[in-house]
């Protein structure tokens, strides 16, 4: 009881004090980024399939890192080009079944040190887009898929282009949010293929 | 298996207000998969006489906590609360009215 | 008189008349009605007069900043630095460093389960209840002033930016922009003050989805799993470094836990 009676008055002294200064995505030099990979290797350990060569940072983290999500696009660029030529996109048509796809965009788990390797691994999706409008609990984090082949169709070119942005976000935009599903082999080949699927085929309720 | 219980009971105008908290883990039919394990049975007394006898379900949640409102009552006045568990478990605490 | 009664039923019975309120809202003050954190303080108290260890004592010497057995306002200065171990040290740190000294345990026994579970909530769970409680509504002081603790803050800020990992992630990846959520969960933009200080001030708490008492040791250590990490270790540098930087973020904040949350 007396918690609850306090909490106004204190809330209103809260209200007077001034806030910290804050500087908002503070710039790391080249030296503090490897400064914080010596941190993080000496802090943490590899647990399960989370082993510590996850704390190296690649070309695109590094280059994120050091501009704070926001490089020039003279230093993104080339970068976004050997992203895409990794991607190894399959021959022929890349729309596999949009039910599995719907499973797996639902699931959250995948690449975890509390997974196991092989087994439920999911797109966590939902977490962050909108899909198919049956799924009203999504995150809004990525921007709405909702309707995404409808508009767009199906042809090789788009096939190609949702392939290629599930497997590498960063071959199309270099410090995108969104996590490079296949490059860091969370999802294989058919996985992505479902995906596809479900945002482009006819017959995904996505596009219903 | 019984774990703390607290309990506060204090004079509000004519009223008594108890709240009390209790360690349990109110395991469902689904989640134990047909062996659930939960309070039952809840009895308030004023004094050494019952006021409350509850029947409570699986539907509430772990650690549970109660608040009610008793009809009178005196500063010192004796609140004990009690349970009783689907497989036999029981505790009880008692308090003085404040 | 026989009565039925249930939980919820009575929590709504006993409410003042509200206006009209998002039903996320009003879960919230049900759930903050109903919250069993006296139980895990409760249990925090005998863990903290416990003898134990090598040298049987109990923890009731243990100095967390305010001079030893002090335990108002301990809370709410930490994280701070610590002369004895010239280090920065959060409550969890401090505590792990107590069980190490005063009761002469070792790194490994007293480290074994600082993450417990709905049955059984951990001792480090347990002691933060009892003495965060020691706090409640005391603003939040973390230490500022020594270059150690200047250097924590800004380890702490780099980390909350740092993106790395299987999945690219950061802190801020999640924590990083307003008005976004992960399926149907809010996202605190964790780097500002006004969001962060009410959130920092009510940890450790109460979570009603599984039941358990939560740490913000653990609370890191849970974002670093699903950001596709390695694990943090309990107590290292960089863990008290990311909890200073959120702690001096929402610093000035009345401490209003241990709280429940979802």
């Amino acid at each position: 009881m007396r918690r609850l009676l306090l909490l106004p008055a204190v809330v209103a002294v809260a209200a007077c004090t001034t806030a910290p200064s804050v500087s908002e995505h503070p710039k790391p030099s080249p030296r503090e980024l490897e400064e914080v990979t010596a941190v993080l290797k000496r802090d943490f350990r590899a647990r399960g399939q989370a082993t510590m060569d996850r704390v190296e940072l690649d070309e695109v983290q590094r280059l994120c890192n050091l501009h704070a999500d926001n490089p020039p696009a003279e230093l993104a660029r080339p970068i976004e080009e050997t992203q895409l030529k990794a991607i190894p996109f399959p021959a022929g048509s890349m729309m596999g079944d949009w039910k599995n796809g719907e499973k797996i965009a639902q699931s959250g788990r995948g690449a975890m040190w509390s997974d196991k390797p092989g087994v439920q691994e999911g797109g966590s999706c939902y977490n962050c887009h909108q899909i198919s409008p049956k799924e009203t609990a999504f995150g809004t984090i990525g921007p709405s898929l909702a309707g995404y082949g409808k508009t767009r169709g199906n042809r090789p070119e788009i096939q190609r282009y949702v392939y290629g942005k599930i497997y590498n976000s960063k071959a199309y935009n270099a410090c995108s949010q969104m996590p490079r599903l296949g490059h860091s082999k969370t999802l294989n080949e058919q996985q992505i293929k479902d995906l596809v699927a479900l945002l482009l085929d006819p017959a995904s309720p996505v596009n219903q | 298996m019984a774990g703390p219980m607290k309990m506060r009971a204090t004079l509000n105008g004519g009223f008594t207000d108890v709240r009390v908290l209790m360690t349990h883990p109110m395991a469902t039919e689904q989640q134990t998969k047909g062996k659930p394990h939960f309070i039952q049975n809840l009895t308030v007394k004023l004094n050494g006489k019952i006021v409350i006898e509850g029947e409570i379900s699986q539907a509430v949640s772990r650690n549970p906590v109660f608040s009610f409102r008793l009809n009178g009552g005196a500063k010192g006045d004796k609140i004990e609360v009690s349970w009783l568990d689907n497989k036999g478990d029981t505790n009880k605490t008692e308090t003085a009215v404040a | 008189m026989r009565t039925v009664i249930g939980s919820a039923a009575l929590a709504l019975a006993f409410a003042p008349a509200l206006a009209q309120q998002s039903p996320y809202a009003e879960y919230q003050r049900m759930a903050r009605e109903s919250a069993p954190v006296e139980l895990f303080e409760l249990a925090g108290e005998e863990a903290w007069k416990k003898k134990q260890g090598p040298k049987n004592v109990s923890l009731e010497q243990c100095d967390l900043g305010q001079g030893p057995g002090v335990l108002k306002g301990a809370y709410a200065s930490l994280p701070r630095y610590f002369k004895d171990t010239d280090r920065v040290m959060d409550l969890e740190t401090r505590l792990l460093h107590c069980m190490m000294t005063l009761q002469g345990r070792s790194r490994e026994e007293a480290t074994k389960r600082v993450f417990g579970n709905a049955d059984n909530a951990s001792e480090m769970e347990v002691l933060s209840a009892y003495i965060a409680g020691h706090s409640h509504g005391m603003p939040m002081r973390p230490g500022t002033s020594h270059a150690k603790e200047k250097a924590a803050y800004q380890l702490g800020q780099k980390l909350f930016f740092h993106r790395a990992g299987s999945w690219d992630f950061s802190c801020a990846s999640c924590h990083g922009e307003e008005d976004k959520r992960i399926r149907m969960s809010g996202l605190p933009v964790l780097y500002k003050p006004q969001v962060a200080r009410p959130l920092i001030a009510t940890w450790p708490a109460y979570r009603v989805s599984n039941s358990q008492f939560k740490t913000m040791q653990w609370r890191m250590n849970d974002c670093y799993r699903q950001m596709r990490m390695p694990e943090p270790m309990f107590g290292s540098e960089a863990m008290v470094s990311l909890v200073h930087f959120l702690t001096v973020t929402a610093q000035g904040e009345p401490y209003r836990g241990p709280a429940i949350k979802r």
